[in-house]
């Protein structure tokens, strides 16, 4: 099976749901693809169907109204020439040929690894929160979470206001880097406002600044935490423990297609174009910066995509958000202390059991792979790829497809789809 | 695309693992494995048990079986009428 389109859009958060709106508003044909079973991204999931949040509904209804076609349950595995991309989609697959993309796969959470994090019941910060959207009980039950910037509040409030007991909010920054942070929030009024809303619903829930899990134990599931506070140690007994500090882009589908990155971010033009020609990347890939920042350069890209004139508010908007998303950055980047959690026995690699002990002379992600099977089980290294960046410095291989686990169908050039080089601009 | 009506009062049944499980229209697979008594969704090469980690389709912890289908992720799953699930635990 094969499908066309004059732009095809990858990822249906606020950045891909934006670009699309304006690109196919203006008349191009628009193909949306994600993963997930309803659009809205990892930020408005379940906005599909709840209509809590009025900017989410308002793109939600302007996106069906756009005349952007959606696949949802789609997963892009491979990218076999320009221009073509492989999809897979529930037990079937489809290729998608494309005059213009727009990367809109935005971010997930980084784990770092620590005694115990393997235990059922320990999730990441955010992870726990779309669960809970997604119907998890949370009523009554005790819940720590740990990790840094405004998603730690952001999940705690989500808890809270579906009955959970938070006991405990562990801000990893320092107590000056996060007062700094949260001063500079007043050139953000919009941020400022939602930050304020959350803490009065917070206020009577225990925060620390210079605070982190050490670890979590339990029989079969996570039953307490020991926590880092200040330089004491406490210990907390939960039911659930949320973990992870902040967010890092999914570069993986912007590698498979040959895009540059640099410092964890794909590297793009004013015309938010990456260096691969015809192929734009949004929001989360530029560098973590929230929903804004996902409209707007959405919206840029889809206005470039079809060739329409740039209103100058968003050109002036972009900076704006821009300037934010680097005052973030600073002020997630993990500190030393929590490189230093993990024990020999403490897995790295989840998927393949890989303990720290088995990295011991290896240099780089490379060698971990090849020696001790690193980064080689179903996540494909996402998970421990991100830690071990972090932990080692390693960085990222090239992509390989297939970037995801596929069935070997997938993976076959549809022969209705030619082969040849050719595309017109 | 779904309308955002409430459908909250639409209840369906499931099994996990051969146990039924009755939950709002719109859970995820992944939140209804919390309702079961174990939150368990695989077991590690050593047989240790393991839950649900990303709940974004990223960490590969949530999969299962579902409906005769191998290794979908429970997470990005929506739990529908008659659904098989079938954990790795």
């Amino acid at each position: 099976m094969r499908e066309a389109c004059d732009l095809v859009v990858v990822g249906a958060g606020p950045g891909g749901l934006a670009a699309a709106c304006r690109a196919a508003e203006a008349g191009l044909d628009v193909l949306v693809l994600d993963a997930q079973p309803e659009p809205g991204g990892q930020v408005w999931r379940s906005e599909a169907r709840k209509g809590a949040n009025r900017l989410a509904r308002r793109w939600l209804t302007r996106f069906a109204a756009s005349g952007a076609r959606f696949r949802p349950g789609a997963r892009v595995v491979a990218a076999p020439e320009p221009g073509v991309l492989l999809v897979e989609e529930g037990s079937s697959s489809f290729a998608v040929r494309y005059g213009r993309a727009v990367l809109a796969t935005g971010a997930r959470e980084r784990f770092l690894p620590f005694p115990g994090w393997t235990l059922p019941g320990v999730l990441g910060v955010s992870g726990l929160q779309v669960l809970v959207k997604d119907g998890l009980p949370i009523r009554g039950k005790r819940v720590v979470l740990a990790g840094t910037g405004p998603l730690l509040l952001a999940a705690a409030a989500t808890i809270h206001a579906h009955g959970g007991e938070v006991l405990y909010i562990a801000e990893q920054a320092s107590a000056a880097s996060h007062w700094g942070f949260a001063l500079q929030l007043w050139r953000h009024p919009a941020k400022l406002l939602q930050g304020a809303l959350m803490s009065a619903a917070l206020i009577s829930v225990p925060t620390s600044t210079d605070a982190w899990v050490i670890a979590a134990e339990g029989e079969g599931r996570v039953e307490s935490v020991r926590l880092s506070v200040r330089g004491r140690e406490e210990q907390l007994r939960c039911d659930y423990l949320g973990a992870a500090y902040g967010l890092v882009p999914n570069l993986e589908v912007a590698r498979l297609l040959g895009c540059e990155t640099s410092a964890g971010a794909v590297v793009v033009n004013e015309r938010l174009e990456t260096r691969v020609p015809k192929v734009h990347a949004v929001g989360e890939l530029l560098g973590i910066g929230g929903v804004d920042q996902a409209l707007v350069t959405g919206e840029l890209a889809g206005l470039v995509a079809a060739e329409q004139p740039i209103p100058v508010e968003l050109e002036r908007t972009w900076h704006r958000v821009r300037a934010f998303a680097a005052q973030l950055a600073r002020h997630d980047a993990p500190r030393a202390e929590l490189r230093r959690l993990a024990t020999p026995d403490t897995l790295l690699c989840r998927c393949e059991d890989v303990p720290m002990s088995a990295l011991e002379g290896c240099q780089n992600l490379r060698e971990a792979r090849l020696y001790a099977r690193l980064g080689m089980g179903a996540c494909q290294g996402r998970t421990c790829g991100t830690a071990a960046q972090t932990l080692f410095g390693w960085s990222g291989e090239d992509v390989r497809p297939p970037c995801l686990p596929a069935r070997i169908g997938s993976l076959r050039l549809p022969s209705d789809v030619s082969s040849t080089h050719a595309r017109e601009s | 695309m779904r309308e955002p009506a409430s459908k909250a009062t639409t209840r369906v049944t499931l099994r996990i693992n051969g146990r039924a499980v009755t939950v709002p229209a719109g859970t995820s697979v992944a939140a209804a494995l919390a309702m079961t008594d174990s939150f368990v969704s695989r077991a590690d090469l050593s047989g240790r048990p393991r839950g649900p980690l990303c709940g974004m389709g990223v960490c590969f912890e949530c999969r299962a079986t579902i409906d005769g289908v191998p290794e979908v992720l429970m997470c990005l799953t929506p739990c529908r009428e008659d659904q098989e699930v079938v954990t790795d635990a």
